[in-house]
């Protein structure tokens, strides 16, 4: 069990995208989870109210977000989607600057998730692998470094 | 023993990540503590001697008025967990 398990081939989203506005990137860190039935529509609608009303709360570290709301926000079944910024996306946290790697986050309850939380925990930390992952050519390089947690 | 609560806005995974990191600091510094973590709506209500939170959900704990606040704009940095502890300690 590694978080490539959690997030599979089709959890991937690399973009080159500029100047996305914060509801349309929230959009994306959400779209293949909601494409392959593990959240609602309403998990990602969740996130962006949630960023309404206290701010980019996902925003853990510098380039570093993990966007995720609860599990009665419509979560189907415990599932990770990771999508990379190529050219970094703004979602408004003047600490930590511009988001590059994004891990969404959808659990079905909020304990049971626990050695999920410790392997995204111990791959946040590694400066290296996050570098290895934004600076993919392809989703082949990213998986190499995910079976690693 | 010394109560710390880290709080963060859902109670769902930020706050996870800090309760560990707090822990690993505490156990650096060989401090006696429990640590435990608690939705922001949740805290306002309760009773710690330390709380860690990120920066903006820690302005709003100090608008709640709460005292000893360690706030983080990196949840994974340990150092500054350490270095702000040790200033609520010594104080």
């Amino acid at each position: 069990m590694s978080l490539f398990d959690l997030i599979g081939n089709d959890g991937i989203v690399i973009t080159n995208e500029e100047n996305l506005s914060i509801d349309n990137a929230l959009d994306l860190t959400c779209s293949t989870l909601i494409a392959r039935g593990k959240v609602k529509p309403s998990y990602a609608d969740a996130i962006k109210a949630t960023h309404k009303k206290i701010g980019p709360y996902y925003v853990l570290a510098p380039k570093i977000a993990m966007p995720h709301a609860r599990p009665e926000d419509g979560v189907n079944e415990t599932a990770l989607q990771l999508t990379v910024f190529k050219k970094g996306v703004d979602l408004g946290s003047t600490d930590n600057g511009d988001v590059y790697f994004s891990i969404t986050l959808a659990a079905v309850d909020s304990d049971g998730h626990l050695l999920t939380i410790m392997a995204l925990s111990e791959l946040f930390q590694n400066d290296e692998d996050i570098e290895k992952i934004i600076n993919a050519e392809d989703k082949v390089e990213i998986i190499k470094v995910l079976k690693k947690y | 023993m010394k109560k710390i609560l880290v709080v963060c806005g859902n109670g769902l995974g930020t706050s996870l990540m800090m309760e560990m990191a707090v822990k690993d600091v505490v156990k650096k510094i060989g401090l006696d503590a429990m640590v435990d973590h608690e939705d922001l709506s949740s805290a306002t209500g309760s009773k710690a001697d330390i709380w860690v939170a990120a920066a903006d959900v820690a302005a709003q704990l100090k608008e709640a008025g709460k005292e000893n606040i360690i706030s983080l704009v990196n949840i994974f940095d340990k150092a500054s967990i350490e270095e702000q502890l040790n200033t609520i300690l010594n104080d």
